[in-house]
Formats: C-alpha cells, structure tokens, sequence
C-alpha cells in the first residue's frame, strides 16, 4: 500500500460563532475568532490517498487527475470566499478547522475511483494550527 | 568600517479583507482585483518583519531590547489588526484599499515615531508564502 499525497491552499474568511448563543457568550468561548466582521487565514491543505501502484502505470492514481479533482470540488469552492457566506457545503455548519476537513473529506470521497481510498485530510488554519481526519 | 547591524523581529496576525475601489463599477473592480473583491471578503495569515539597523548599544550590545520591539509591535499592530476585518474594523483602511503595499506602509508609519531615532526601520509584510513586500524599497 502506497500513501499519495497532494498539497493545495487558498485563503478565506470566516468567524467562529453560534447562532444559538449570545455574544456574549460567543466571546467568551471564541474570543477573538468571534468578530463579527470576519477574520481570515491562509490555509494549507494536504490530501492524502492510498492504494496499490497500477502495474501498467506504476501510479497509485494520476496525481494530475487528483489535483483537479481537489480544484473542482473544494479549492474554486473555497478559495478567496467568505467560509460561512459563500459555501454551500458549510451552511449550518460551524466553521471550524476541524468541520471544514470532514466537510473536505464529504466532498473528495465520492469523486475517487473504487480501488482509491482517501486516507486523510489534514488541514492547516495556521502554520502552527492543523487538524487531521481521517474519514472514522 | 561602521558597527552598524541589522536585528528583526517577526510577528504574524490573522485578518480579513477585501481589495475593491468605491469609485469603480463592480465590472471593473472584478477585472482588476478578481478574487480579491469579493464582496463578503476573504483573508490571510499575515508574517510581519520588522527589521532596524543601528549601532550596539555599548552598554548592553544590543541595537534594541527585541522584547520591547516586540511590545511595541503587539501593542500597536497585532492589536489592531489582529483577527480584524481591515476594511470594516481598522480606521487606516477606512478608505485606503488594504493591499499588502498600503499595509507595510500604514506599518511602518505607526511604527516610525515610537522608535529611535537612530534606528533606520524597514517592513517586510508576507500576505501568502509567496506573496510578500518590502517597504522602504
């Protein structure tokens, strides 16, 4: 078994805030991440497949066909966007770091082919901030 | 030969912003600045290097306390822009488009009067990995 792995990034907007709370208690729990206005990050975002090499191509899978798959289907969807506003897929959802990478993982699993299997996504919010998921 | 030398100190803030001109149609903003004038803004982390070049201080060696540069550079940058909307929350980008050219120079500007004199202070503000700035040039 071969791990692959693809890095992407793009940069967004977002805030760390539950509707059902007041700001109050917002602040108290998201401190500054709160601001109503929006903060933002660079984020780095690390793709990981694995499977067995293709013996006529030596390739766990085309890591061109993965790079696109990650542009389509997350990047172009996130990249320069407003995290809460602009996202159809993180509506509802609090958009945290840890949220947004299963949500990354929900949009990547269905698109690979059967004998690819995405093994983690990891993602970092910072260069010192970063969750992993691993799809369990 | 001059014991002139040059120290920094890197800080990093996290903030939103959208790049866009008032006085331009949305079509025109759109071909301009792209991505970068979405309306509901987007944002970065920001690495600051703050570099000053001077002479050792004979009695502690140093051209400054970095702990104190460091002070200043919270108190008077990461304070404001910190976790900030820079179009919505700061008043330098009230109405100065927030580019990584304006920041380093609004930077430098706040920081310039609390700082010796002596010292020559230049900016270098990294908006991406690879995108970064220099100001004085």
């Amino acid at each position: 078994m071969v791990y692959l792995t693809r890095l992407e990034h793009f940069n967004a907007a977002h805030k760390l805030f539950n509707p059902k709370w007041t700001a109050e208690q917002n602040e108290a729990v998201f401190g500054v991440c709160a601001n109503e206005n929006w903060h933002g990050h660079n984020y780095d975002l690390y793709v990981t497949i694995k499977g067995i090499p293709s013996a006529d191509t030596g390739f766990v899978y085309d890591v061109k066909k993965l790079s696109k798959l990650v542009k389509t289907q997350v990047v172009d969807r996130l990249d320069h966007k407003n995290l809460n506003l602009d996202v159809d897929f993180m509506k509802d959802t609090m958009c945290s770091t840890e949220n947004l990478a299963i949500a990354i993982w929900q949009q990547l699993a269905p698109h690979l082919p059967e004998e690819v299997n995405l093994h983690c996504i990891k993602l970092y919010e910072t260069s010192r901030i970063f969750v992993e998921y691993f799809g369990d | 030969m001059s014991n002139k030398i040059a120290v920094y100190r890197k800080e990093h803030f996290n903030a939103a912003h959208r790049l866009h001109n008032p006085g331009w149609t949305m079509e025109k903003n759109n071909t301009v600045f792209g991505l970068c004038n979405n309306p509901n803004y987007h944002g970065h982390n920001y690495d600051l290097v703050v570099k000053l070049v001077g002479e050792p201080d004979p009695e502690t060696g140093y051209v400054m306390d970095l702990k104190l540069l460091s002070n200043l550079v919270k108190e008077e940058i990461l304070n404001r822009f910190d976790h900030k909307n820079l179009n919505l929350d700061t008043v330098e980008f009230a109405s100065l488009n927030p580019t990584a050219e304006n920041i380093a120079v609004v930077i430098y500007h706040l920081l310039r009067p609390k700082l010796d004199a002596k010292l020559a202070l230049s900016i270098r503000l990294y908006e991406t990995e690879r995108n970064f700035v220099d100001y004085p040039a």
